[in-house]
């Protein structure tokens, strides 16, 4: 990898990504929704590690830490897409502001 | 990986990405989240890091991506994923304050020296299968460990939410009626 | 094809063994309850509690042990670590007691219930011990994982659905600003161990904007996990929705092993930096004392009431994080995560007592009159509500006197101004408990105690800890004290500390 391309062009794609994702996150109603702008987050966050992992010297810590997080996300994934169903099973919808029987 | 590649690759991201966040029904969400991956999954190749780029193809784009789209077929969500209009104080708000991130992680960025010799190649084999599974078996070996007894407590939990079982018999009856018949078929 | 080298392994048995016996146990449990039906889980519940014991014991061996790190340094072993081993692993056998009753009661899949409760435990016991932050993030999601799991577990219950969905929507966010925060310690310092960090701090190349930027994301991540204001939103709903057993789990074991974390973090190893983020954590305290206990005043379900509660607690905690710069802190905020464990677990007790399938009598008013039909059960309440207020000489007085003692040696004043009104507001709504038990009529009747001799045993022994450590604090806060010096001794550039 040479050509002029520097660590602040991957940080700034990653902020990038990060925001929309929190974006998404803060603005959906729909559990799904969010979820995928999750997802977009934890992308953005993977592309630092390979990046700083990368231009710190060729480490190797970053690319572990960005495979832990890919297994996480399948995890966090399983588990979330559980609670939605088991929430749709119950209350017919998934949408967040229409499940508010708690309340004060 | 030449600079224009790298354009390329951070407009395909980002535009998909876009996507994500404005489409409104779900399936077109996912798909532009699946082009953002993919996107991202060259740019780590790029970044010597071919075997993560591969996980990234095989169990991101693929298995994960494809459990949501499981889902949401299963749910059957069509129109649900509109955005409320009560909500616009509250996106203009979620829009202020990242603008307000941007702006200082921007500066913070831009004041930041780059990291050390930067481009010093990588070394042959850097990110190579078999130096990261040494690595995983020695020195991230707990790390690894702890990680398939993650995965076992998430397969746990999803069965105990997910499957299906009879109603315990003295449930809320508000509880019993959500219960009826009209359950999502192998939900 | 080259040979993989087997002497790379860095394995140590030693450390790992509680954490080995609390993971097998998991599976364990699992295996056993094939054979068990779920009206007839309390079996399951023994052998889960034998377990922790089991586990407990072991890390009662490892408490003197000599502060080492093992696995090429992703676990620290030594005090620290098995103080809140033992913390943890005490939560998750006083949650598993209280639940033998509730859980067949309420007809819960015991086995799966007790294996997450193990797992959530493994987790915390993770992030208690990691000296690495991957294995920290690792014990910290395998944690979430099971707990939002448990928070939906009765899941023909809208309310637990609810629980489960914003416990888990809000942590999956905060895990992103946790990951994104670690990238730029990350990038900044150019590892992901604690060590090395900590000696890049000093480093003059060492980049102070990237660095800072990752703190901050830190600091939002781990506010989340502790539900400090303005992170907060999402507990309580979370802590009415679980069940009971659940949401003491939450409110002890989780808040135990995100401060073991957060401790060691920023107090052991972001000591250098400590001016910039001590200046943070007074905003932060100051705010989640004050927001957690006006809101906690104008509740009328107890749940939700022990919820702001114990984020107010948090603030207090916060408050001993604030006063970093006094060596006797550490100490100070180890021994009042005890007391509070031992206080909390009770008031949770009590409130499962009162609850019957289908009959959830979690509202201020089911508790009128409970002193006359169960003067047991509203003594035991009682003694809970004074010390969570700080009432002497109960734990949760000395807790909070060691935290503004502390807090005074490193001069903060005025937030311990704050946290004094904090503690007489909170007196108000703890004793509305006490009037509406003892001077009260009405209410509901709970079904005999006389049946469920496991939720009289939990009962007990969190009145005996309550009472045993304001009696007797000196052991204890000396043990406390002794595992935090102890944590420091994990970290070798130190000695400056010790020998203060």
């Amino acid at each position: 990898m040479g050509g002029g391309i520097t660590l602040e062009h991957f940080l700034v794609l990653g902020l990038i990504l990060f925001l929309l994702g929190a974006y998404c996150v803060l603005t959906r109603r729909n559990a799904i929704g969010i979820l995928l702008g999750i997802e977009l987050m934890l992308n953005a966050a993977n592309i630092n590690y390979l990046a700083f992992a990368f231009f710190g010297g060729a480490r190797y810590d970053g690319q572990i830490f960005a495979i832990f997080v890919i297994m996480l996300a399948a995890a966090e994934a399983v588990i979330g897409l559980a609670v939605i169903l088991a929430i749709y099973q119950n209350l017919r919808t998934i949408d967040v502001d229409a499940t508010e029987t708690l309340s004060g | 990986m030449p600079l224009g590649v790298f354009i390329f690759l951070a407009a395909l991201a980002v535009t998909s990405a876009l996507g994500t966040v404005l489409q409104r029904n779900p399936v077109h969400c996912l798909l532009a989240l699946v082009v953002t991956l993919l996107a991202i999954a060259v740019m780590f190749i790029g970044l010597g890091a071919v075997t993560v780029g591969f996980l990234q193809v095989i169990v991101y784009a693929g298995a994960i991506m494809v459990l949501f789209l499981f889902v949401i077929w299963l749910l059957n969500l069509q129109a649900e994923l509109r955005t409320s209009p009560g909500y616009l104080a509250l996106k203009a708000l979620a829009g202020l304050l990242c603008a307000a991130l941007v702006a200082e992680l921007f500066t913070l960025l831009w004041h930041a020296p780059t990291a050390g010799g930067a481009q010093a190649a990588a070394p042959p084999g850097y990110g190579s299968i078999e130096k990261i599974a040494t690595m995983l078996f020695s020195d991230y070996l707990i790390s690894f460990e702890v990680t398939s007894v993650l995965l076992l407590a998430a397969i746990v939990g999803a069965m105990a939410l997910a499957r299906r079982a009879p109603a315990p018999q003295h449930a809320s009856p508000q509880a019993a009626a959500a219960d009826g018949p009209a359950r999502p078929e192998g939900a | 094809m080259t040979q993989f080298n087997w002497s790379l392994i860095n394995f140590a048995w030693l450390p790992i063994l509680p954490l080995i016996v609390v993971a097998v146990g998991a599976m364990g449990v699992l295996l056993a309850g094939v054979q068990v039906d779920d009206e007839d889980s309390g079996a399951l519940g023994i052998l889960t509690i034998a377990l922790l014991v089991f586990a407990a014991v072991l890390s009662l061996l490892l408490f003197g042990g000599r502060p080492s790190v093992a696995f090429s340094g992703a676990l620290a072993a030594g005090g620290y670590t098995a103080y809140f081993d033992l913390l943890v692993l005490f939560a998750a056998a006083m949650t598993a007691l209280m639940s033998v009753e509730y859980a067949a009661d309420q007809g819960l899949a015991g086995a799966e219930y007790y294996a997450l409760l193990m797992f959530a435990a493994l987790g915390m016991m993770l992030m208690a011990a990691g000296d690495d932050l991957i294995v920290i993030f690792l014990g910290l999601e395998t944690m979430s994982i099971a707990i939002y799991a448990l928070a939906g577990f009765m899941r023909h219950d809208p309310r637990s659905n609810e629980a489960a969905l914003k416990y888990f929507l809000l942590g999956a966010f905060s895990t992103g600003f946790l990951l994104y925060g670690i990238a730029f310690i990350y990038g900044a310092t150019g590892s992901i161990k604690l060590e090395p960090i900590e000696a890049a701090l000093s480093r003059p190349a060492t980049d102070n904007a990237l660095l800072l930027a990752g703190v901050g994301l830190l600091l939002i991540g781990f506010g989340f996990k502790i539900a400090a204001v303005p992170f907060h939103m999402w507990a309580p709903d979370a802590y009415e929705g679980a069940p009971t057993p659940v949401t003491a789990f939450m409110a002890v074991g989780v808040k135990a092993a995100a401060f073991a974390a957060f401790v060691r973090i920023f107090m052991v190893h972001l000591g250098p930096l400590g001016p910039q983020w001590t200046m943070v954590l007074w905003v932060m305290a100051g705010l989640t004392m004050t927001v957690g206990n006006l809101a906690a005043l104008v509740q009328t379900n107890i749940k939700r009431m022990l919820a702001y509660s114990a984020i107010a607690h948090a603030g207090y905690i916060l408050v001993g994080m604030t006063a970093a710069a006094a060596p006797r802190a550490g100490g100070a905020i180890l021994y009042y995560l005890l007391g509070y464990a031992f206080t909390n677990l009770g008031a949770f007790t009590v409130v499962v007592a009162l609850e019957r399938r289908g009959a959830i009598h979690d509202n201020l008013a089911d508790y009128r009159g409970l002193a006359a039909r169960h003067p047991f059960l509203a003594a035991a309440m009682a003694l809970f509500m004074l010390s969570l207020a700080g009432v002497p000489p109960l734990a949760g007085f000395f807790g909070k006197f060691y935290i503004f003692s502390a807090a005074l040696d490193a001069h903060l004043l005025w937030l311990t101004i704050i946290a004094v009104i904090n503690s007489v507001i909170s007196a108000y709504y703890y004793l509305s408990v006490l009037i509406a038990m003892y001077v009260r009529e009405g209410g509901v009747e709970p079904a005999a105690l006389r049946t469920r001799p496991a939720l009289i045993a939990t009962l007990v022994i969190a009145a005996a800890g309550t009472v045993a450590i304001g009696l007797f604090p000196q052991p204890y806060i000396t043990s406390a004290a002794g595992a935090f010096v102890s944590a420091l001794g994990n970290a070798p550039h130190h000695h400056v500390v010790l020998s203060r």
